[in-house]
């Protein structure tokens, strides 16, 4: 090839100072050096390892997933018990990171972007709290903010005792809900016989509110028609769902908790760790998304507005059907960066004792078993694939939304 | 003029005022907060928070005792009432600030040296203002700051300063006659010799300008924040640029190697990477090495906002338009030349932003590094502090003045950021 490409100056073909002067091969020389030194230094630094791991008389192996973890986990969404593997541990940490990461997720946007449009409001001493709630949330570590709402829950709400006799100082929300110092006990679902069938009709009206929505909206651009969706989308939401419930004879029955002894019993019982984690991160992740919210509305044009406004459209339909949409697409880049934060931030558990899978297989498991190298080895894995999942997922949803462009 | 007509007015009357309602407090009030009934409902909810939240803290903060010896003092002083217990800053704010294990006879040596800190960086943040000769304060400023902080003799960072000089006038010899690279060997070697040579004469004047030596495991308190945030960020910036042009490079082996470790890091926790710090490094490195731990965590943190700040540059890079790209290629400029003269420069600026963010969340986050059990300010708190017998459950008043210091720094650079970003704008809008 070198030899056909440039006659007039190359006359004689490949030598070997182009290696280094001529720009078309010059890139292999670079390439080609860079990996001989990253062999290099990986070679160097496993070189190392294996060296200092003979010293130690230790080795690579994976078999302590397998052997009985011995250890008690408070929060267990699946089976465990202490006689489980570490593997089964780490699974259920796997879990509660996930439960605690969800709830977050959900709840920061949800007030980020309450924050986020308050933030614009024209009220100036809301829009000035709002200022206040942001800056004093973004600028401060959120493990100092997971630590203060810990320790002041754990130091101020009632102890279970307190809910107790006739002289009770602490009572029950609708006597369903009691928030103790060991945390938030709330009712829990009991399903009786015919209650999967009772299941599959609440999950089928959710479908169908979504299959309606897309209907009237396939009418509206065919014909123009505008057909009414909330009321139509409520009554399929609770209808079948109602008329299940009785015919099939209460098949869900709620069970409330109850004091007994020195705690409660029943109901699920949200730990003070899960909530302080939940709440903290909820807010800080809110803070910042309130941020991005704000500049995604401000990205949109007023003449957007103007014009919406100008058609004839009330201020909700501007909103929903001009601002909104626009506004979207620059702020969802940002918010599943905020999502991998929280997951990331997530792991702060271990400072609150909440187990996760910091908790459990890179805390407990770690070291009781000393494998330190596979152990993290493995936890930096599960974060990885959670992260790339997470912004595959988004990405697919951005794609979407994304201007259609020809 | 006067009219023939008596019923024509002759005189002008004044402009009668504009309605009550339409003018000062009551209009700006009418408009702003109670514009509609939502309006309405929201400003008297804000007020009543506002009202609730002072009423609930002013008596706490204003019948804080300063001065007592434990808790049970506090208490006793108080005696019933509401109030805070400010004591406990009063009784251990040097250990907040300086660690447990700092020598009490040398808070001097890090205050100073955080004192300097202004006035050295001011000639980089301040570019326009300061004349940029001063920015040789900048660069003596670590060795400097070493030197009070860790101790020992000032000839360890004087000879380091040498061999950094030599390294950069070997680079500057050798790029003019043999480019780049031989520049960079050049320096390495030039770097290289002067420190072994360096290590007799150190030896021989250990006792030159000594101050007593402190180890690395007696840093503590916010002044370990302060390091391991100002330490980071400032080896992190030119990793950040070299992975970022890395991952834009056409060379697909070198792109490969920079996505792969940039997409890793940040896909992890930062908790991940101390916990490598803490158990995992120290096998990586030949048999023998006895890394602080300190150095360790700063390798590892130094990685982690790398990648970050590669991100940022990378939307930097991309951001200029192709026609510069171009325009340095038309010039003759070979890469490290267009780099320097004319992509990064205006790359970098539209940084800033996205920079000072990195910054801001690396200098929060190495409060993590008290779940690996350093003393940092968090690690203070939690450990010596609350677990004491003295002051256990004074967590407000710790983790509030915790929270402040991080505010003020946090805040004051963000606002920098923000005013560098309207000094740099160019363009007219």
């Amino acid at each position: 090839m070198s030899t056909t490409t440039d006659p007039d100056t190359r006359p004689d073909g490949f030598r070997l100072g182009m290696l280094i002067n001529d720009t078309r091969y010059r890139s292999y020389t670079f390439q080609f050096i860079a990996l001989v030194l990253l062999i290099l230094g990986l070679g160097y630094l496993i070189s190392n390892l294996l060296d200092n791991l003979a010293r130690a008389g230790l080795n690579i192996s994976w078999a302590f997933l397998g052997e009985p973890a011995g250890y008690d986990i408070n929060q267990r969404p699946i089976e465990y018990t202490s006689q489980s593997t570490h593997a089964r541990a780490s699974m259920v940490g796997a879990i509660n990171t996930l439960i605690v990461a969800f709830l977050a997720c959900i709840s920061a946007t949800v007030i980020g972007v309450v924050a986020g449009v308050l933030r614009l409001s024209n009220n100036w001493i809301v829009s000035k709290l709002m200022s206040v709630y942001v800056e004093a949330f973004r600028n401060v570590p959120v493990l100092i903010w997971i630590l203060i709402i810990f320790l002041a829950m754990s130091n101020a709400l009632p102890q279970p005792r307190t809910f107790r006799g006739d002289d009770a100082t602490s009572s029950m929300l609708f006597d369903a809900i009691a928030v103790t110092n060991r945390g938030v006990y709330i009712p829990s679902f009991v399903n009786g016989a015919g209650s999967l069938i009772f299941w599959i009709v609440v999950i089928a009206s959710i479908v169908g509110v979504f299959w309606y929505r897309k209907y009237a909206k396939k009418v509206l651009y065919a014909t123009g028609r505008m057909l009414p969706t909330f009321l139509p989308s409520l009554g399929i939401l609770i209808v079948p769902g109602l008329l299940a419930y009785f015919i099939l004879g209460r098949p869900v029955t709620l069970e409330y908790p109850e004091l007994s002894g020195f705690n409660f019993k029943g109901g699920i019982h949200l730990r003070l760790s899960l909530i302080a984690l939940w709440f903290a991160l909820a807010i800080y992740t809110g803070a910042f998304i309130a941020e991005n919210v704000r500049a995604g509305i401000q990205a949109v044009s007023k003449g957007q507005t103007e014009a919406a406004g100008a058609l004839g459209l009330r201020p909700g339909r501007i909103m929903n059907l001009v601002i909104l949409p626009q506004a979207l697409r620059v702020i969802i880049p940002p918010l599943i960066s905020q999502y991998l934060n929280i997951t990331k931030n997530s792991s702060l558990a271990i400072a609150v004792g909440y187990m996760d899978i910091t908790g459990t297989l890179g805390g407990i498991t770690l070291n009781q078993t000393g494998r330190a190298i596979e152990a993290i080895l493995l936890l930096m894995l599960f974060y990885l694939v959670v992260s790339l999942s997470i912004s595959a997922i988004m990405n697919v949803y951005n794609n979407r939304m994304k201007l259609q462009e020809r | 003029m006067a009219s023939e007509y008596s019923y024509v007015r002759t005189d002008f009357l004044g402009e009668s005022p504009p309605p009550a309602r339409e003018t000062g407090a009551i209009k700006w009030m009418r408009e702003n907060l109670f514009s509609g009934w939502l309006n309405t409902i929201l400003t008297v909810l804000a007020i009543y928070f506002v009202v609730w939240l002072v009423v609930g803290v002013w008596p706490w903060f204003a019948n804080g005792v300063w001065d007592a010896d434990n808790l049970a003092e506090c208490r006793a002083i108080l005696d019933g009432a509401t109030g805070a217990c400010f004591a406990v800053l009063s009784d251990r704010w040097t250990q907040m600030l300086f660690g447990i294990a700092y020598p009490a006879d040398g808070f001097w040596r890090p205050t100073l040296a955080f004192i300097l800190l202004f006035p050295s960086v001011a000639p980089a943040l301040f570019a326009q203002y300061v004349p940029r000769k001063f920015l040789i304060a900048t660069a003596l400023y670590p060795f400097l700051a070493y030197w009070l902080i860790w101790g020992g003799t000032i000839m360890i960072p004087i000879v380091t300063l040498i061999g950094l000089i030599a390294a950069y006038f070997a680079f500057i010899r050798l790029e003019r006659a043999s480019g780049f690279f031989m520049g960079l060997v050049g320096g390495v070697v030039a770097a290289a010799i002067i420190w072994y040579l360096g290590g007799f004469v150190t030896d021989a004047m250990s006792g030159f300008l000594a101050l007593p030596e402190v180890a690395s495991r007696d840093m503590g308190g916010f002044m370990l924040n302060m390091i391991l945030g100002v330490v980071c960020v400032s080896l992190s910036l030119p990793l950040g640029i070299v992975l970022a042009l890395g991952r834009q490079s056409s060379m697909p082996i070198i792109k490969g190697i920079c996505v792969i470790f940039i997409e890793f890091i940040r896909g992890v926790p930062l908790i991940t990477l101390l916990f490598v710090a803490n158990v995992v490094l120290a096998y990586f490195f030949p048999p023998g090495t006895n890394l602080d731990l300190i150095l360790r965590v700063i390798i590892m943190i130094t990685m982690f906002s790398a990648a970050y700040i590669a991100e940022v540059i990378r939307g930097g890079l991309a951001a200029l338009p192709k026609g510069q790209y171009e325009a340095g290629d038309s010039l003759g400029l070979n890469y490290s030349q267009a780099m320097r003269l004319i992509i990064l420069p205006q790359a970098l600026k539209i940084s800033i932003p996205g920079i000072v963010n990195v910054a801001v969340g690396l200098f929060k986050d190495t409060t993590l590094v008290s779940v690996i059990s350093m003393f940092d300010l968090v690690g203070v708190i939690r450990g010596p502090i609350l677990s004491s017998t003295d002051w256990t459950g004074v967590y407000w008043e710790a983790f509030g003045f915790a929270a402040l210091l991080f505010f003020v720094i946090c805040y004051g650079i963000s606002q920098y950021s923000q005013w560098l970003e309207r000094q740099l704008q160019t363009d007219h809008r």
